[in-house]
């Protein structure tokens, strides 16, 4: 479990401005062509399509009324999704460091579930499931709550498939921290929720912004796990990755880049923010 | 050693047991009831059924192309991840970080955008794929799109399991036995490799468990040919949209499975990992 803490250390060069190991022309070639030929010239496609639209023709697309509709039902989703699997994710944490539990072995595997099942078996899970007549569906008909088919689907599907990020970050944080202040602070007399308060949550909220941010990320990319559950009614349950794909079928394919010049422009903002976020916040650790 | 006086947060008898019980409530509800549901649906009309939609035509051609993309996208991505990995963590260059977080991109990008992106470049449209139509070589709508899609979804999966685990083991055994005087492949089949064939493992079946299971990137470039380009994602969606709920759960149980063996596979590394670095801890704690 503690694999990555090690990469926090700052590594010396044993040999500055000397290279003793071998492979680094090789490498270094293998790896730029890799990431040219694979991320960047692709990119660099979408940049070209998409400029070769008028200001006007790019905007008239991007601000469409039905897209815009579905920028909105993507952010606030992948927002609840992914403030709700911050709860859970931190409730699974804790649960799965601090006590031991008959079966922990077993649910601390299933938490990697989502990134293991493929979505489109996700999707058409989740939509049996909350069907009027699923497993769900029927409990939550009682109480007049309908998911499948509404935006509260793809809520579902988001949390569903980005729930292990909090987990995965939290958990190795919880496990390093140090017992000290916690039991110098109990041992004085604080009680535990103002310990956990006070000392505990300051330390994992960093860890804990990260998983949130990173199960935003992916919940606005979702397509597979969504579509199948959603019910994707225009302006009322489409997300924006299907807007895309319907513009594709349409064979707008200027009007596709442009929306996926959006989207790509957030997640590229949302990547390197978070980079940058986890850089400063491990070199404060490093600093105490 | 003496913490038996003073307990930690969350350590009373009733805390404690609310939240594991919510925990498996929520596992439950979460995790475990998908997964059955999968194999209940799969098996709802017995198990001769089930393998009458498994042996299907259509079924089988899906089952044969997402084999063909996952066998020609897991050693591509095993060899840049390695490359990548080694390069990362052995040296110090200008753009190094850059380089790390740009490997991040494909976790970050909707599945979807990836498809356009390729479709984009290399579709007859396209500025490469006008040129490779005049060639007659056609990769959008054909398997050589898939995989490329494919490909460019799981690159990041074996060098971020390699990553954490190469810095944290330092250069220090590998400069050893450079001194000694190993040659370039013998350092890394003899030194390097007994340090990261497990997670190299994880990596490997990570890639696999998305390579198999990519669904948006796929669809975008695929042109849903049933029997022709129809990989086993695409294959459910065409069963689903036909009201044949068995037989996609019948695929998707396949998939189900294929996504347990990840999990197993990735509980095992864990555990070889931690074996490996215990008796470490020991001795640092006796010394």
């Amino acid at each position: 479990m503690n694999t990555k803490r090690g990469s926090l250390l700052p590594r010396l060069t044993s040999h500055p401005g000397k290279r003793v190991l071998p492979g680094f022309a090789l490498s270094m070639g293998v790896s730029l062509l890799f990431v040219s030929l694979v991320l960047l010239l692709p990119i660099s496609g979408l940049v070209v399509e998409s400029a070769g639209m008028s200001w006007a023709q790019y905007w008239a697309v991007v601000s469409d009324e039905r897209v815009v509709a579905s920028y909105r039902v993507t952010l606030w989703a992948a927002l609840i999704a992914s403030l709700f699997n911050g709860v859970v994710g931190l409730l699974l944490a804790w649960v799965l460091v601090r006590y031991s539990f008959p079966g922990k072995r077993v649910v601390d595997a299933l938490m990697d579930l989502p990134f293991a099942l493929p979505t489109a078996v996700a999707g058409i899970t989740l939509a049996a499931l909350f069907a009027e007549n699923g497993w769900y569906g029927q409990w939550l008909a009682t109480l007049g709550i309908k998911v499948a088919f509404t935006p509260l689907g793809i809520i579902v599907a988001m949390s569903f498939t980005s729930l292990p990020f909090v987990v995965r970050t939290v958990q190795p944080v919880l496990e390093d921290l140090p017992v000290e202040d916690e039991e110098a602070a109990i041992s004085m007399g604080a009680s535990d929720w103002t310990v956990f308060r006070r000392i505990l949550f300051p330390s994992l909220w960093p860890a804990l912004m990260t998983g949130i941010a990173l199960s935003f990320t992916r919940s606005l990319g979702e397509f597979g796990a969504i579509i199948f559950i959603a019910g994707n009614m225009p302006y009322v349950s489409e997300v924006t990755s299907l807007m895309i794909f319907i513009r594709l079928q349409e064979f707008d394919h200027a009007a596709a880049s442009a929306i996926a010049s959006v989207v790509l422009l957030a997640s590229l903002i949302l990547l390197f923010g978070i980079n940058l976020w986890q850089a400063r916040y491990l070199r404060r650790l490093h600093g105490r | 050693m003496q913490r038996t006086s003073v307990h930690r947060v969350g350590e009373q008898r009733w805390v404690r047991w609310t939240l594991i019980c919510l925990a498996l409530g929520l596992t439950l509800l979460l995790l475990v009831m998908p997964l059955l549901l999968i194999f209940v649906e799969a098996f709802s009309g017995g198990a001769q059924t089930w393998w009458a939609n498994l042996t299907d035509y259509y079924t089988l051609r899906a089952i044969g192309l997402t084999l063909l993309v996952a066998a020609l996208t897991v050693p591509l991505n095993l060899l840049f991840g390695v490359f990548l990995a080694w390069l990362v963590t052995r040296f110090e260059f200008p753009g190094r970080k850059l380089l790390i977080t740009l490997i991040d991109i494909p976790f970050a990008v909707s599945p979807v955008v990836a498809g356009l992106l390729y479709l984009l470049l290399y579709g007859s449209n396209g500025w490469l794929g006008g040129w490779l139509m005049q060639h007659d070589v056609q990769l959008m709508f054909a398997w050589p799109g898939i995989v490329m899609v494919t490909v460019f979804v799981t690159c990041p999966f074996v060098a971020r399991e390699l990553i954490p685990l190469m810095q944290q083991q330092g250069r220090e055994e590998e400069e050893a036995a450079v001194v000694l005087g190993a040659s370039g492949w013998q350092l890394f089949r003899r030194v390097t490799l007994p340090n990261i064939q497990w997670a190299l493992l994880y990596g490997v079946v990570l890639t696999n468990a998305r390579a198999v299971g990519e669904f948006g990137a796929v669809s975008v470039v695929s042109g849903n040919i049933r029997g022709e380009t129809n990989t086993l994602p695409l294959h459910i969606e065409l069963l689903y949209q036909d009201y044949n709920a068995v037989g996609a759960f019948t695929s998707a149980s396949l998939l189900a499975v294929i996504a347990l063996v990840t999990l197993l596979v990735k509980s095992f590394v864990e555990w070889r990992q931690a074996r490996q670095r215990a008796p470490l801890h020991e001795q640092q704690e006796q010394g």
